[in-house]
């Protein structure tokens, strides 16, 4: 049949793939690469990584922030990546770990929230999307043992309980719930260090950016591998938020004045 | 051993035509309108959840009259088409043009090769950027693929929904003045007037919006709006 020749019959874009298309997949052709597993220092300087990124809960929903550095071993490999992308209407998701495969799963990820909303008509809830999520990671498996690694966080907001909700993973597609905040990527424990400190419940948007920011600039001063905002290049995080009314960019309008004050304090 | 009986070609062909048709005449009809805004999808659909008009991708539309598991499959194969062509391409790449092909030779293909053919038929629509750019395809039982302007009638009535349509369509529409133009084409449809209007389905592709353009718009937005024309005449 020239329409669709595949014997899957499902929702699920990635069951799709896996089933009738699995050289399509982002980690398939990751599994059988050995002579790159030799030194997986190799391989971390061999392809970019993306490094920080973090959520936490506001009064209104989740704000989710990354730098825009991507790593080659010392190497600066890209100053604008994005790292946090809208998943769909209610949701927004981040990685950490090698740069190809993220962004791989990231665009997979989205295509799969929209295929199944197309396909059955209703979207799915959030911890389904959550649950999808950990199955795609746990397929990258293999690879990250190589070196490969690749580290969501997931946050979204919750039509049914009324609230955000934030969602961390392991590599072998462990998916844990977390209630306040969290970080990760190679500056993810600084940033957590300074969101720990400052985090209350329910901040105002402006207080919860003004934190995530502070906690990226915390990052990018300790961990080589991240970068704070570029005031020179006029290169900023990227900053989402997802609340009751959806997903919304932060514009960079909103980034700089924060940023510069940010700074001007680190200036002393 | 038995030999079967000669059955010509030209018989088998009309045959299958005749039953695939009546099949078809059992369901309502389906209307796709181009307004100023974009395109309208309307159906009488007395069912809320099984739908006839869906969301294929960002621009594209598709509405299935007929044997509803079998629109229902050729539903869901273009949006697995679609999909994946964006997926392995880009979102650009997923045209209505080559989606339309591929329903029309597999529609064609199971009505020549299988002993019994699909009893449906199909709109395949695109919001484009200008209304220039617009396109409707009309997919028949068969396979017969047929490029439409303005509007589109697919189902039982079609032939006089179309009659109606050809006299009262105008370019350049505001939606609510579509809206009633649809439903009074579906109406015209009938030979006499039902005694009770049928729930409608309606599905937009408004140009303005970003990305997905895909809107359904519920039953009570849709009576509203054609309220607010009927007021205003």
């Amino acid at each position: 049949m020239p329409l669709f020749a595949g014997s899957y019959d499902g929702a699920s874009f990635f069951e799709l793939l896996r089933y009738d298309f699995p050289h399509l997949l982002p980690f398939q052709h990751l599994h059988n690469v050995p002579q790159l597993a030799a030194s997986e220092r190799r391989l971390m300087e061999a392809v970019p990584f993306a490094t920080t990124v973090l959520a936490l809960r506001c009064a209104d929903g989740v704000v989710m922030a990354g730098d825009r550095q991507a790593t080659e071993g010392f190497e600066v490999s890209s100053r604008r990546i994005e790292k946090v992308y809208k998943a769909d209407d209610y949701s927004v998701i981040a990685m950490a770990g090698a740069a190809g495969p993220c962004l791989e799963m990231i665009k997979l990820f989205q295509v799969e929230m929209e295929h199944y909303h197309k396909i059955e008509g209703e979207t799915l809830a959030l911890d389904g999307k959550a649950n999808k999520l950990a199955q795609m990671v746990k397929q990258n498996l293999p690879a990250a043992f190589q070196g490969l690694i690749v580290i969501p966080i997931f946050v979204g907001y919750d039509l049914r309980l009324q609230q955000g909700r934030i969602f961390k993973y392991d590599v072998t597609g462990g998916r844990y719930e977390e209630l306040q905040f969290y970080a990760t990527g190679s500056g993810g424990k600084e940033a957590r260090s300074t969101l720990k400190k400052f985090f209350k419940v329910a901040m105002s948007r402006e207080a919860a950016l003004a934190l995530a920011l502070e906690a990226l600039v915390d990052a990018a001063d300790v961990d080589v591998g991240t970068s704070g905002p570029d005031l020179i290049r006029g290169i900023y995080p990227v900053v989402k938020m997802v609340t009751c009314h959806g997903v919304m960019d932060v514009s960079d309008d909103e980034i700089r004045p924060l940023s510069e004050r940010l700074i001007a304090a680190l200036q002393g | 051993m038995a030999v079967p009986f000669y059955v010509s070609p030209d018989q088998i062909m009309q045959d299958k035509a005749e039953y695939a048709r009546k099949g078809i005449a059992k369901g309502r009809s389906i209307v796709a309108v181009e307004y100023a805004d974009g395109l309208l999808l309307m159906a009488e659909n007395p069912s809320a959840s099984l739908n006839k008009i869906s969301e294929i991708y960002d621009r594209i539309a598709f509405a299935g009259v007929g044997k509803y598991s079998e629109f229902e499959n050729l539903r869901k194969a273009g949006i697995r088409y679609a999909d994946l062509k964006g997926y392995a391409y880009s979102r650009q790449d997923v045209t209505t043009k080559s989606l339309a092909n591929a329903y029309s030779e597999t529609i064609g293909t199971i009505f020549t090769r299988d002993p019994k053919p699909l009893e449906v038929e199909i709109l395949v629509v695109e919001v484009g950027e200008t209304p220039a750019q617009n396109e409707m395809y009309h997919v028949s039982f068969d396979g017969t693929i047929t490029d439409r302007q303005q509007f589109a009638v697919i189902g039982g009535q079609a032939d006089r929904i179309r009659t109606y349509l050809q006299e009262h369509y105008q370019t350049d529409l505001p939606l609510a003045e579509a809206l009633a133009l649809s439903r009074r084409s579906l109406l015209a449809g009938y030979e006499r007037p039902p005694a009770e209007e049928s729930a409608l389905e309606v599905g937009l592709l408004e140009r303005g919006r970003v990305g997905r353009r895909f809107y359904r718009m519920t039953q009570a937005e849709a009576a509203r709006a054609m309220a607010a024309t009927n007021n205003g005449s």
